[in-house]
């Protein structure tokens, strides 16, 4: 933002024509841009001030010297991993999320090839049908899922959520996958045809080979979905060492009597940290997978 | 794949092969198998409570009692339930106004980041934040910074002198519907502005060069180009937007659990409190149900309104 003459090579770069003052740029765009950025990151901020705080400290400070924290303390963190049954339900959500989302994969891949490639009678129905199969909210489902789960002998057992989960993660992996497969060249598959390979081996050796990237973004889609999910997993299961992370939080952490605000922060904090680590090394990978599903 | 062999053992081999012949070659078995295990897991988990759901609105099912069937009584007795219709009001309240300010301010976010920016893609990334985040643990988030003592935004309110006393932000009727739809647009801005510009960015720029040459001014290059061009991803974005926002329970349940006094219950949450804390299942079954149509409708307007853009645009109907 040095350049003070920008305007034609801007444009010369851009292929834009932009005719907007350095001062005007500042007030259209950086400003609202600062003020919508803090807001979207304040409450993280937020989590992780109150998290390192005391407690005398949370109380005491108010007003804009309670923006930053002057004796930093791992205690609440300390508190949460060893003293709570947090990790338990890291653990938890960590087993459940990781086979629910594997589990989705296998069951996309193979039914978004037959879709795809396949082309079997009724394949362009069926792939309507599951896109219409994402439109359907876990919040119409709890309460029929709820006894069948209780029927099946599932209830308050990881298995109910790693069975249940793939109901909204198949639709959306399935139609991504749809869309990845269909940027394959078709010629790739006719060669290997010709060449007497079976469809299976097409499927391993050839498109799943070019489409790793699909897989990858698909795979961190379920991964977060099933790290988020709340409705099954607050239903379906019942004993505090059962739960997973999400849910432990917000039933076991939260005593009424006290106010436990650092605990509770160091909760949240922690428990966002995997996803957004797993989320920083993929950032474009996911950022495709959401643009995708919706320009399909 | 008649083959004439001498001895039976190479028949046999030849047969085999022949089989897996077929079965490669037949694509409707092939692709019946292939589906096999999404569609397993799809009809008994999905379709199947989906009906089940449906069933269920029509008994009087308890926990732990098998119900019978009582025609439409759940849902009369619903009807003249002052607590459902406020829920259906909230439902209403909720996603409306959070749909339109999601939309208005992810566009313009969308715009502000389609724009030559320096850090572009980093901005890109930690807009996203909000998004990714386990909704709960941001929703716990918000509850603390709602406190009703301690909240940091009457501390600063109070501190820059425009405030006597902290603000109630959940333990007043108005004031926790303003707060949760605050929480709820904040969760949801990320989504809408990271597909449009997904959206912006497939839009030619000779277009705008053209209009501009042509002596358009901004505001009729967004109004005549940008927003027709991004109308289908709108539409799509929109109907997602819509949908999750209207079945929306995580953010109340954790904030508020529909209170004070019912003014926040959206028919989720009230779905939940009735059927599984109140153990009334039928009864919670049929308020879910009652969302159907509302969903439905929100499908089918942004089905039809993609229709005839893409007839508009002479795109292929696939």
């Amino acid at each position: 933002m040095t350049n003070t003459t920008p305007d034609r090579n801007a444009d010369s770069r851009e292929g834009m024509v932009s005719l907007d003052s350095i001062p005007r740029k500042v007030v259209t765009v950086y400003i609202p841009l600062a003020i919508i950025v803090f807001v979207l990151l304040f409450p993280f901020y937020w989590m992780g001030v109150t998290t390192f705080k005391t407690h005398q400290e949370l109380y005491s400070n108010r007003g804009l010297s309670a923006l930053w924290i002057y004796e930093p303390t791992i205690q609440n963190v300390k508190h949460l991993l060893f003293e709570t049954e947090y990790p338990r339900w890291l653990w938890n959500t960590m087993f459940v999320t990781v086979t629910a989302t594997f589990l989705s994969i296998f069951c996309s891949v193979c039914a978004a090839y037959a879709i795809e490639r396949l082309r079997y009678k009724g394949a362009r129905t069926v792939g309507m049908l599951i896109f219409l199969a994402y439109l359907v909210p876990p919040s119409i489902l709890f309460i029929p899922l709820s006894i069948m789960v209780f029927k099946l002998g599932l209830f308050d057992s990881s298995w109910a959520l790693i069975l249940t989960y793939p109901t909204f993660l198949i639709p959306f992996c399935t139609w991504l996958l749809m869309g990845y497969f269909r940027s394959i060249p078709y010629e790739l598959e006719e060669c290997a045809l010709v060449d007497g390979a079976t469809r299976l081996q097409i499927l391993m050796k050839i498109v799943l080979p070019l489409s790793v990237p699909g897989l990858i973004s698909a795979g961190i889609f379920a991964f977060t979905l099933s790290w988020n999910e709340f409705i099954y997993a607050l239903t379906f299961i019942s004993s505090a060492e059962n739960k997973t992370m999400p849910v432990g939080v917000v039933t076991e952490l939260i005593t009424f009597d006290v106010y436990n605000w650092g605990g509770l922060m160091a909760g949240a904090l922690l428990g966002s940290l995997p996803i957004a680590i797993l989320y920083s090394f993929f950032v474009e990978h996911y950022v495709s997978s959401m643009t995708g599903a919706v320009k399909e | 794949m008649v083959s004439i062999t001498g001895s039976n053992d190479k028949s046999a081999a030849t047969e085999r092969i022949s089989w897996l012949e077929r079965l490669n070659s037949n694509r409707n078995l092939l692709g019946f198998l292939f589906m096999l295990p999404a569609a397993l897991v799809l009809l008994v988990f999905l379709a199947y409570p989906l009906g089940l759901g449906v069933w269920l609105g029509f008994t009087d099912v308890k926990v732990g009692r098998p119900g019978h069937f009582i025609g439409f009584d759940n849902y009369e007795w619903l009807f003249q339930d002052d607590i459902f219709w406020l829920s259906v009001f909230n439902t209403f309240l909720y996603t409306s106004v959070a749909s339109v300010i999601k939309f208005a301010i992810g566009l313009w976010l969308a715009l502000l980041l389609n724009r030559n920016l320096p850090f572009k893609s980093f901005l890109r990334a930690i807009v996203l934040l909000p998004f990714i985040v386990p909704t709960v643990l941001s929703a716990l988030a918000f509850w603390w910074i709602y406190d009703s003592q301690d909240s940091v935004i009457s501390w600063t309110l109070i501190e820059m002198g425009l405030l006597d006393q902290p603000i109630d932000f959940l333990g007043n009727p108005n004031n926790a519907r303003a707060s949760v739809i605050a929480a709820n647009i904040w969760r949801g801005i990320p989504f809408v502005a990271i597909t449009l510009l997904a959206g912006l960015q497939t839009i030619s720029p000779s277009l705008y060069e053209a209009a501009t040459i042509d002596g358009a001014n901004e505001w009729q290059r967004f109004r005549r180009i940008t927003l027709p061009l991004l109308t289908p991803i709108i539409a799509v974005v929109m109907t997602f937007s819509v949908l999750f926002t209207f079945t929306d329970f995580q953010l109340i349940w954790v904030m508020t659990r529909g209170g004070p006094i019912n003014a926040t219950h959206l028919m989720a949450t009230l779905s939940y409190q009735r059927a599984i804390i109140g153990g009334a299942l039928g009864e919670g079954a049929a308020i879910a149900v009652a969302m159907i149509p509302f969903l439905l409708a929100a499908v089918l307007f942004s089905y039809f309104g993609l229709q005839r853009q893409k007839w508009q645009q002479g795109g292929r109907d696939d």
